[in-house]
């Protein structure tokens, strides 16, 4: 037997390092047919807003080779309903770690949201969208600059004491200078990379396919750029790194634990495969018994140059 | 919320109906479960090497003796093109029975129901039209298409019940469009609810002649949508309530009053 344990810091302990990234699982709930959900290292629910947002206009979706474009744009009945209605029923969940993905539109909005999750007992840890693609204010300009991606982890590091993951946007310069502006404000860790910017255009009508015109990519062909992301990050800080991007198998997702990663997110390959992410989880330990290591933290950051 | 089934069936059948449409025949490896006229089946690509995400497909029939779940495709696309390769013994992947069928209890459909199909959209009607007859009730049925050719399976609702067709071309039946035959003209008032699956713009004009006469009116809509389990959000349709609603889980069917047209 392997041990596939992680510890993230700061009370946040994954039985295995395969969690699930936030709007490709919906609260898990959806997922209860098809795997068994408890058994993932931890699931990250929807993007939560204070208030209510009903997204964008439809179409929302674009398919690319290996990928494909959302246009979603954080719809959610906001964090109240979220409280309410929709953490009762995930207190089913025993052994796998419920982490909220919290978001927003001005720092005030992420700091009230965050302080009401901080009151849930059975989430453990919130990790702070600065860097959705689709929202017209806040979002991803919280991501791109090291300043604001500061200014909006100190306020709410201030308001929420446990576990604080950040999720990084890819559509920077240099993911690094942001990753390390997260740490210095009292990240307890970094995750990335979110979807990346990008377009569609319809042919027959030459109109965008999306109503949103741009949209965030996601999916298989993203993975080789998300995964040097994670390397550089995980070279650059100290704090655990959760890497995701395009994984869609057990060897994506070692790849991501040997460039450094200490966890991993799985997103658009749930939709093809709803079992894909406990699949992961088998196919990470039958890796590590193959290669005689008993503990995932062997294989960790182990890349050989 | 019905069980959902992750399951490989296997093909048994395979051929094309039309130029664009071929239908597919899937066996159940055991028992095939209860499926509800107006469910759709997430359809697992064969290659992932182009298109990867799953392809929403509405269950044309369903066998329980024969374990067998029948599937009308359109090739609208490089997954649905893909998908016409498969031959009888692939394996095919299905997420099922998913969303919501229609509502085919009679104190709300009454005894005269009208199934309007257009295209491929007459896929899920067919399940419809024989539980209806079967439950003694006495449905019409309304299909239409550009020709003669792309109008599939009219001899097969024929059996069922009584069955008129259009074409854009006169090639078959009336010319013209759905709407344009008697049906949704002069003798409307003869049916006590509308069932329609097609284009928007079908849907939508008959929507708007069903909410105009006082007739209810369920649609079938196929946005496109990623999960088809309520967990991406791609899919929704704005509704008279003012939300964003997931068309996936809330849907496909809806009442036409309750779609934002």
């Amino acid at each position: 037997m392997v041990n596939l344990t992680v510890n993230l810091g700061n009370n946040l302990v994954l039985n295995n390092p395969v969690m699930t990234a936030s709007g490709t699982f919906g609260y898990g709930l959806e997922y209860d047919d098809f795997t068994d959900v408890d058994r993932l290292g931890g699931i990250i629910v929807k993007g939560t807003t204070l208030n209510l947002r009903e997204g964008n206009a439809y179409p929302r979706l674009a398919e690319t080779r290996q990928g494909m474009i959302n246009a979603v744009g954080l719809q959610n009945k906001g964090v109240d309903y979220f409280c309410k209605n929709i953490y009762p029923q995930l207190l089913k969940y025993t052994k796998t770690k419920v982490i909220v993905n919290v978001s927003g539109s001005c720092i005030e909005d992420y700091v009230a949201c965050a302080e009401r999750v901080a009151a849930l007992d059975h989430i453990p840890a919130i990790e702070l969208n600065i860097s959705c693609p689709n929202v017209k204010q806040g979002g991803m300009s919280f991501g791109t600059n090291p300043d604001m991606a500061g200014k909006v982890v100190e306020a709410v590091r201030k308001v929420y004491p446990k576990h604080l993951i950040v999720k990084l946007t890819p559509n920077v310069t240099s993911v690094v200078d942001i990753a390390k502006a997260a740490e210095s404000a009292g990240a307890d860790s970094v995750s990335l990379v979110n979807t990346f910017l990008s377009m569609a255009i319809d042919i027959k009508s030459r109109r965008p396919v999306l109503s949103t015109v741009t949209g965030g990519m996601s999916g298989a062909a993203i993975k080789p750029i998300a995964l040097r992301m994670v390397w550089q990050v995980a070279n650059a800080v100290k704090i655990p790194v959760v890497g995701l991007g395009g994984i869609s198998s057990a060897e994506d997702a070692i790849e991501f634990i040997i460039a450094g990663a200490s966890a991993i997110e799985i997103g658009t390959a749930n939709f093809i495969n709803p079992n894909i992410g406990n699949e992961v989880v088998d196919g990470i330990a039958a890796y590590l018994e193959a290669n005689n290591m008993k503990d995932i933290s062997e294989l960790r950051g182990s890349l050989i140059l | 919320m019905h069980k959902r089934h992750s399951t490989d069936f296997s093909v048994v059948d395979i051929h094309s109906l039309s130029a664009s449409c071929y239908q597919i025949v899937l066996k159940h490896p055991d028992t095939l479960p209860l499926v509800a006229p107006g469910q759709f089946v997430q359809v697992q690509l064969p290659d992932s090497a182009n298109s990867f995400l799953r392809r929403p497909i509405s269950i044309h029939d369903a066998d329980f003796e024969a374990n067998t779940l029948t599937l009308l495709i359109r090739k609208a696309g490089k997954g649905t093109e893909l998908l016409s390769h498969v031959k009888v013994g692939d394996s095919v992947n299905l997420l099922y029975p998913l969303g919501n069928g229609f509502d085919l209890s009679l104190d709300k459909i009454g005894n005269n129901p009208l199934l309007i199909g257009g295209g491929v959209g007459i896929a899920p009607l067919y399940m419809a039209a024989k539980a209806l007859k079967a439950a003694g009730a006495n449905p019409k049925v309304l299909l239409g298409a550009r020709n003669e050719a792309d109008l599939l399976k009219k001899d097969d609702f024929a059996a069922i019940t009584e069955t008129e067709c259009t074409t854009e071309d006169a090639s078959f039946g009336t010319k013209g469009f759905v709407t344009d035959h008697v049906y949704m003209k002069g003798c409307v008032h003869q049916f006590t609810s509308i069932i329609v699956c097609g284009p928007m713009p079908m849907m939508r004009a008959i929507a708007r002649v069903a909410e105009a006469e006082n007739i209810p009116c369920q649609v079938s809509l196929e946005n496109k949508m990623a999960c088809g389990i309520g967990a991406c959000l791609c899919c929704v349709t704005e509704t008279t309530d003012g939300h964003n609603t997931c068309v996936c889980t809330q849907g496909p069917v809806f009442d036409s009053n309750d779609v934002k047209w």
